[in-house]
């Protein structure tokens, strides 16, 4: 039993990729929902975004996808960085505006 | 030629009532010179047609007609149309001078009776159109036509009589003219539905071809005696015979030239006209009742002429008595004796009019200056030995009654004497003697009445000194058309034989019609009635001389000489003399049958409206108020509540689903989330 886990692990195969990319998932997930200050949030959000890259590059290896993975976890990544810039703008809109980015206190959409 | 003429004339006087109804203040003098002008120069006009007529062509009848309104589709008759025409023949032209003479010298007259006037202009515009009607009813070729001016002159003669409408008499006797005209009008509407419903034509040429050819409406001669008396009945109420003579004692509230106007030539000469044009459609019967209805008509009106004390009012009595004559003669076959008495009587019963209103002006104007309110300036008890005072009214006065009395080498003898001969024929043809007994006392009581009537107000002894001293004669503008009619009150100008109206022109001019009603319908005397007016005549004229002198005389002894005593007299003649005084108590026996009959009647309706119609609706109301109570019960509870509770639902479901919406990012995301693991763990 233990050694059919640790012989699992020594050859690594995509499940481990995906587990590995799953966890990140749910801690990227837990940020955005938990974390009060926006930057968290925007690191969470960057954490989902690694995950899904790790998804692709893992599919690409262990599949006949060859370099589309990549190719897509490139874009990603580029446009991860674009989008930082644009969130980190707009948080900078919101301080000047309300004075906080405590996420908690922007609820102007409360019905 | 003539039909030009006409209608000149006939439109003369509408252009003077138009310009003067709008324009009469701004035009100087008011614009009485206005509408006498155009008066005049129709005059003159109607003496140029009638004697081209006379001289041209005396036995044409000159017609011209137009389509007023065409009706391509009308119901029952096809295509029908209503014409316009104009139909001139002797009648007209004489009646047109007669019309015009009379209106001419009232607008003359007039300028001095009602100078000063409030709406002395308006005056003027209703004598206008008054003579328009009138011409109109002469120069009509339509029965419709006919009508339509006939109501004309009724609208016009309510205008007049009710001039001096801020007084409750005035407007009365107004209303009282109209509506009993309007009675007559009915019958004579229903005459003329009659006729067209048998016919499909209202002329009087298109009449008289189709019942001359033996077409009877419903063909039934009974329909045809009823049409020719229901038209007649328009005739009883214009020219005021028994029963409808009542308004036409009241009618001298107006202004007493418009008395002249009305009395002479207008209005209630437009009966007598009627019955004339349409003479040749009335069968026997209903000429026998025509002349008596004209027979009782003269000699009612005498009996209450002679009590009277108001001088117009005994004018007015004598007016109805002598229309009684003409349709008398009418009504018997003498249809030239009656239409001349017509024409005379126009002349010297204007001139009777006048010359009261020449009384009335001058006892007025001392009255006025003495601010003396109470004697009333036409009663004749008031006045007496005029004469001297008032020279040309006194002598005018006297030629005029003379005339009415029948006196020889007067006009009204020669109409008179030929009336008195008819119904003498007619009554030894038939033995109708009611006829000529009522038509030799009718005249014996207007000599009397009339040379009463001469003799209280202008011989014998001032009532007041004080009023009467100061009495002085009207302006020229008032007498010369005395004079004018004085002068038309003799003989010569009707026939140049003094005691034979027969060899004059106007007996050639005005000939009776052929009667075109079936034969056995016909008045069997007509034939014969000529020769035995000749073979009467004589003794009929002594007769009538003879008695129109005995009443004179009579006249003489009981006012001038007072050899009989008038309350003796009154006294001896008991319920008779009060009868007469109290006009026969015809008004208070229609206020009691027909005033207070309609009165009672619109009571009942009243009380019938008030409690079983106001019941009725206001029970509805009552039902349909419950009604919308529980109506409104249910709009509040059961739809207003349902559309509430949707409101409600609507609200609630939003207050509950708001609470989803915190406003937190990360609140939503956590809902994707949810929503992505429910999707996921549902379809995968």
């Amino acid at each position: 039993m233990e050694s059919t886990f640790i012989q699992w692990l020594a050859e690594p195969a995509l499940t481990h990729f995906l587990i590995v990319s799953a966890i990140l998932f749910a801690l990227g997930l837990m940020a955005v929902i938990t974390k009060r200050n926006i930057i968290m949030v925007l690191m969470g959000v960057e954490l989902i975004l690694n995950s899904a890259n790790i998804n692709f590059v893992a599919f690409s290896r262990f599949t006949e996808l060859s370099l589309d993975g990549q190719m897509i976890g490139m874009f990603v990544i580029i446009i991860a960085a674009a989008e930082a810039a644009v969130a980190l703008a707009i948080v900078l809109n919101v301080f000047n505006r309300f004075n906080t980015i405590n996420l908690d206190d922007l609820n102007i959409l409360k019905g | 030629m003539f039909i030009q003429l006409s209608l000149l004339i006939l439109l003369l006087p509408l252009l003077g009532f138009i310009v003067l109804i709008f324009s009469g203040k701004r035009l100087s003098r008011q614009g009485d010179w206005f509408g006498t002008g155009l008066l005049s120069i129709t005059l003159i006009l109607s003496v140029v047609m009638l004697i081209l007529k006379l001289t041209g062509s005396p036995n044409e009848t000159i017609t011209s007609v137009f389509n007023w309104i065409v009706f391509t589709d009308a119901m029952m008759v096809g295509t029908l149309a209503i014409e316009f025409g104009i139909m001139v023949d002797n009648l007209t032209v004489v009646m047109l001078v007669v019309v015009t003479l009379v209106s001419t010298l009232v607008h003359l007259f007039s300028m001095g009776y009602m100078k000063g006037e409030k709406r002395y202009s308006r005056y003027y515009a209703y004598l206008g159109l008054f003579s328009f009607s009138m011409l109109g009813i002469v120069l009509t070729h339509n029965l419709l036509l006919m009508y339509i001016f006939w109501e004309l002159v009724g609208l016009s003669s309510y205008l007049l009589i009710g001039f001096y409408y801020e007084k409750k008499s005035a407007s009365n006797a107004a209303n009282k003219a109209f509506i009993v005209n309007r009675v007559g009008d009915f019958g004579m509407f229903i005459g003329i539905m009659i006729l067209f419903t048998g016919f499909s034509t209202l002329s009087f040429e298109g009449l008289f071809e189709a019942i001359g050819s033996g077409q009877l409406p419903f063909d039934s001669m009974g329909w045809l005696t009823a049409s020719g008396l229901l038209i007649f009945c328009g005739a009883v109420g214009k020219s005021a015979q028994f029963p409808l003579h009542v308004w036409l004692p009241d009618a001298m509230e107006g202004p007493t030239p418009i008395s002249a106007l009305i009395h002479a030539a207008t209005m209630v000469a437009a009966g007598v006209y009627l019955v004339a044009r349409v003479f040749p459609m009335l069968t026997a019967d209903a000429l026998l009742v025509i002349a008596y209805v004209g027979a009782i008509t003269a000699l009612i009106a005498a009996s209450i002429a002679i009590t009277q004390y108001d001088i117009k009012k005994v004018l007015a009595y004598s007016t109805i008595s002598q229309l009684g004559y003409m349709i008398m003669a009418l009504g018997v076959g003498a249809f030239t004796a009656g239409f001349m008495h017509l024409v005379t009587h126009a002349a010297f019963k204007a001139g009777l009019f006048l010359g009261a209103g020449s009384v009335i002006f001058a006892m007025h104007k001392v009255l006025h200056d003495q601010h003396d309110h109470k004697t009333d300036a036409q009663d004749i008890r008031n006045m007496g030995g005029l004469k001297s005072r008032m020279p040309v009214t006194y002598w005018t006065f006297l030629i005029f009654t003379l005339a009415i009395s029948g006196i020889p080498l007067t006009s009204g003898f020669l109409s008179k004497d030929e009336i008195l001969a008819g119904t003498m024929a007619f009554s030894t043809l038939n033995g109708h003697w009611l006829l000529p007994l009522i038509g030799f006392l009718v005249a014996g009581l207007t000599a009397f009445y009339m040379f009463r009537l001469l003799i209280l107000t202008f011989h014998g002894k001032p009532a007041n000194e004080s009023i009467i001293s100061n009495i002085k004669e009207s302006p020229k503008v008032m007498t010369i058309p005395l004079m004018v009619l004085a002068a038309l009150s003799l003989f010569f100008f009707y026939s140049f034989n003094p005691i034979g109206a027969a060899s004059g022109w106007f007996y050639s001019a005005i000939e009776r019609p052929t009667s075109i009603v079936p034969e056995m319908m016909q008045p069997a005397t007509w034939t014969v009635l000529y020769e035995a007016i000749h073979s009467v005549h004589t003794l009929v004229m002594i007769l009538s001389i003879l008695i129109a002198g005995v009443g004179i005389l009579m006249a003489y002894f009981v006012y001038s000489k007072k050899t009989i005593s008038a309350e003796k007299l009154a006294q001896r003649a008991g319920f008779l003399y009060r009868g007469s005084q109290n006009k026969w108590y015809f008004d208070e026996a229609y206020n009691k049958a027909f005033v207070s009959g309609s009165v009672g009647l619109s009571k009942m309706l009243h009380w019938f409206d008030d409690k079983i119609i106001d019941g009725i609706v206001n029970g509805s109301a009552v039902v349909i108020r419950g009604f919308s109570k529980v109506s409104n019960w249910i709009d509040t509870n059961v739809i207003d509540g349902l559309v509430n509770f949707t409101a409600w639902l609507s609200q609630f479901a939003g207050k509950v689903l708001a609470k989803l919406q915190t406003g937190r990012v990360q609140t939503y995301i956590v809902y994707i989330v949810v929503s992505f693991i429910v999707l996921f763990l549902l379809f995968v």
